[in-house]
């Protein structure tokens, strides 16, 4: 009985994850390189003949290598500026993670109070004076205006979950380390660079690894703030599903987003690559 | 820090303003556009196609009485709640026996379940709806909570097990130990000693499970049509509904959110600290 216990406790979720996981993957590849039931790449040529796809693969590469940056400069002061509080800790932490609970759509439908046509920025800006008449942001003649709204809903709803995993991973960090080097003079940019940022490696990964896919998941920020007017791979992909009826196509995207997913996670693991030794 | 007089100090006091409002304007980034979708969700429709806005609410339920009238929106919203319970259940039913597992035992196939589990993270999940939309019409789960929630359930299993593995693995072998040799049995201990100290941290992550269904609109869009959740019926009407009715559904979305993440602040961080690796 011991020996098959922790397997009896593994069994549900490794079933599940099998029905559920792997065997849906291995569904949606099929689905990507048949049509009606023979093999083909007619999907892939259709979605890459598609004058929209272009646009749509950089577009998404565009916010992701915009926004990732600045969400994680964002989560590394927000994370140190919350160890050095000593009141009001815990509040400021809630208010940090607040965003975490909040959905894609939600924070598209919180940036489009601001930068819609009648909205708080216009309202703002023509009380200012600066303009005459509210501008129209979120135009196809205004693709940049579009393209900040969204990484601005992004940055805004997307941060906490960096900021609340390397909060977490600075939680680890021996004390000792950082009270040793300011022994040997080290400055406190010095601290930051040379003890804290190495040490929070295994949480780096993590956040950058869940935040880059999360990335090029983008949905439904882009529907409530660009509609069609900046299309990205994922949008696309619900859009041949949906409106074009297009399963193999659609099932082609899929296969974009996930090629692309899994090439960046293979980059960051790499990239920062924690020694099995140094895990604590 | 009251301190007075000298130059450091004097320094230290300029240093520690600048923090301050450093600290402030962070948390006005976050909270600034809440309230101003707040104002737009307690205002009367006419005010928020107004122009020039103004930037408190009247409090007028106008909006918000448009938005619960609407046809749909009650059933959206239940559906909500039914999906995100079934997936909370889901998850931890099945997660928090295999975080027990890997925190407790060593055996063979260990490592190949945590890169299972680990390999969820390299995924796009939601894309996983895209066949499963012809699965489920096969076996007549299609436009069903259970459907969606089965799903959503693979989105929320993994954090489950690796948030259960870390809560128990903060419990010490030893307690249970002791109850063993008072003459419990595995499962006795487990039930009396273990289960008290981990269950406000288990609840946590049930609602953890909760939100991630709650927020999650690619896979309900595709997955249903007359069962539509909240986020999927504020998606499919975006190019049709008026403002007011966005934004009031905008805050349907968020108020829960807040709850949440309220509930579960003591053990975000906590759970996140080993559910790292």
């Amino acid at each position: 009985m011991p020996r098959s216990l922790p397997y009896l406790l593994l069994l549900p979720a490794t079933l599940f994850l099998c029905v559920f996981f792997l065997y849906p993957f291995v569904l949606v590849a099929i689905d990507a390189f048949t049509r009606n039931g023979a093999w083909t790449t007619e999907n892939f040529t259709r979605m890459t003949g598609h004058w929209k796809f272009g646009t749509t693969f950089w577009n998404t590469m565009l916010l992701a290598a915009v926004v990732v940056p600045i969400q994680l400069v964002m989560a590394l002061t927000m994370a140190s500026v919350v160890t050095k509080l000593d009141r009001g800790r815990s509040t400021i932490l809630y208010i940090f993670a607040i965003p975490l609970g909040i959905s894609d759509l939600a924070a598209g439908l919180v940036w489009l109070t601001i930068f819609e046509q009648s909205g708080f920025l216009n309202s703002m800006l023509t009380g200012f004076g600066v303009l005459d008449k509210p501008v129209l942001f979120l135009g196809y003649q205004n693709p940049w205006a579009i393209f900040i709204a969204i990484v601005l809903a992004e940055v805004w709803r997307a941060t906490a979950i960096m900021m609340v995993i390397i909060v977490a991973g600075m939680g680890l960090i021996p004390k000792e380390y950082g009270e040793a080097a300011e022994v040997f003079g080290a400055s406190r940019w010095q601290r930051f660079t040379r003890v804290t940022l190495p040490m929070l490696k295994p949480s780096l990964q993590t956040a950058l690894i869940l935040r880059v896919i999360l990335a090029f998941e983008v949905f439904a920020v882009v529907a409530a703030l660009g509609g069609t007017n900046f299309p990205v791979l994922m949008g696309e992909t619900y859009h041949w599903q949906f409106a074009m009826q297009e399963r193999g196509v659609a099932a082609a995207y899929a296969m974009v987003i996930l090629g692309i997913s899994i090439a960046f996670t293979l980059v960051l693991l790499r990239l920062l690559h924690v020694p099995k030794g140094a895990r604590t | 820090m009251t301190d007075t007089s000298n130059a450091p100090d004097a320094i230290r006091r300029s240093g520690r303003w600048v923090f301050v409002t450093g600290v402030t304007l962070l948390c006005l980034w976050v909270l600034v556009p809440i309230y101003l979708l707040m104002v737009n969700a307690l205002s009367a429709p006419a005010e928020v196609t107004a122009f020039p806005k103004r930037f408190w609410p009247s409090f007028d339920t106008a909006s918000l009485e448009f938005f619960f009238g609407f046809r749909g929106v009650v059933d959206a919203l239940w559906n909500s709640v039914k999906v995100a319970a079934v997936t909370m259940v889901l998850a931890i039913g099945l997660g928090a026996p295999a975080g027990y597992a890997l925190s407790r035992f060593d055996f063979p196939g260990k490592e190949a379940f945590r890169f299972l589990v680990i390999m969820t993270r390299a995924f796009p999940l939601p894309l996983l709806a895209l066949p499963l939309a012809v699965m489920f019409i096969r076996t007549g789960l299609d436009d069903t909570i259970l459907g969606l929630a089965l799903v959503h359930a693979t989105l929320a299993l993994p954090f489950a097990v690796l948030i259960t593995f870390s809560l128990f693995s903060g419990i010490p072998l030893e307690l249970e130990e002791a109850a063993w040799t008072l003459g419990c049995t595995r499962v006795q201990a487990f039930i009396k000693v273990v289960l008290p100290l981990a269950a406000p941290g288990i609840a946590a992550s049930a609602v953890f499970a909760f939100v991630i269904s709650w927020n999650e609109v690619f896979a309900a869009a595709v997955l249903t049509i007359e069962n539509r959740t909240l986020t999927a019926f504020l998606l499919q009407s975006l190019d049709v509904s008026p403002l007011h009715l966005k934004f009031a559904g905008g805050a349907a979305l968020v108020i829960p959110a807040l709850l949440f993440i309220f509930a579960v602040r003591k053990y975000l961080f906590a759970m996140w600290g080993i559910a790292n690796r």
